[in-house]
């Protein structure tokens, strides 16, 4: 028998869960799906088949670190895209504040501004990143990527990895 | 022993449904001041005479710049792209794709420049353009580095309403 009474628990419990899950993936860590392979081979290594939504990577972004905004080398973050503000992108830090980097296909050196850095994909043919537009606030950074959750088979910790080429001193 | 153990049960009921209680108060906190609107302390020269000197509390939205809904003039909360820990508040003064041209240096020449603002970004200056640290030095900021949007003052009482 299906009474208001039991509709307006049923309303209040669904609140009261969306209110902590809300706080809880704001505070301390969320999930996330990974689209595209512009981070091949560290998340998607494989071809994405009809089936992209159980087979692409499922992450564990942090969001412990925005309280400080402290970051390293080889950290692998997610951030709003500078060019549209709905985009989230998910890639490397190779530079931070100071650095100099010297940009690809150009002879150039350009320092990195304060409360800048530089990301960039694990796939150099195939992303879009700061070699396209630029250093990118730290502000815009949301959360930083652990661990990898789903499929079953590649669980597993992701490493701080540290570019080969492209960092100038 | 029996009744000794069942007090116990029941103060330990009593303090973990306490505790879920104060839990979720401090979610719904969390979600009115990230999700809904916040007071905020402002303070600075680079806002005058909008804002004063020595400090105003503004009541601030989180709404509409999710939605995309702020536009030229309106004020907001921003965090500096130079420091992630610090919030600005400034005025907009272009969108993305218009033409905005500005005073290089209003306190010692006329040269003006203009510039096209690129997509995704805003432009975004202080009311005082003679002490403002701005997009003038900065350049466009990424729309995403947008915070909120300033409704109205609450603090000093007498000068309450919209900005």
């Amino acid at each position: 028998m299906v009474t208001p009474n039991f509709f307006w628990t049923v309303c209040k419990s669904s609140f009261t869960v969306g209110l902590i899950g809300l706080t809880i993936s704001d505070r301390v860590a969320s999930i996330v799906p990974v689209r595209g392979f512009s981070m091949s081979p560290t998340f998607n290594p494989h071809e994405s088949t009809s089936l992209g939504l159980f087979t692409d990577d499922h992450v564990l972004v942090e969001k412990r670190c925005l309280t400080d905004y402290k970051f390293s080398h080889g950290d692998v973050v997610v951030f709003c895209s500078p060019s549209s503000y709905k985009e989230k992108h998910i890639k490397r830090i190779t530079a931070m504040p100071g650095d100099w980097i010297s940009v690809p296909y150009s002879y150039d050196t350009v320092k990195i501004p304060e409360g800048h850095c530089w990301v960039e994909g694990d796939n150099p043919t195939n992303s879009m990143d700061s070699r396209s537009f630029g250093p990118i606030p730290l502000g815009l950074i949301r959360g930083r990527v652990t661990h990898i959750l789903w499929p079953p088979q590649r669980v597993g910790k992701i490493d701080r990895k540290f570019p080969q080429s492209g960092l100038a001193f | 022993m029996k009744l000794w153990f069942g007090k116990w049960t029941a103060i330990a009921k009593e303090s973990v449904d306490r505790a879920a209680i104060f839990a979720k108060f401090l979610c719904l906190l969390h979600v009115t001041n990230n999700y809904i609107f916040a007071p905020t302390l402002v303070y600075g020269p680079s806002m005058l005479p909008t804002l004063n000197l020595t400090g105003d509390v503004v009541l601030s939205e989180f709404i509409s710049h999710r939605l995309g809904k702020v536009g030229p003039g309106d004020v907001v909360l921003i965090q500096s792209p130079e420091n992630p820990r610090k919030m600005i508040t400034k005025r907009i003064v272009a969108m993305e794709g218009e033409v905005v041209s500005f005073l290089v240096d209003p306190s010692r020449s006329e040269k003006s420049r203009t510039v096209v603002v690129p997509k995704g970004h805003v432009w975004i200056q202080g009311d005082n353009i003679y002490a403002s640290k701005d997009s003038r030095n900065f350049g466009p900021i990424p729309y995403g580095l947008i915070q909120g949007k300033v409704c109205c003052r609450v603090w000093p009482i007498d000068c309450f309403g919209s900005l």
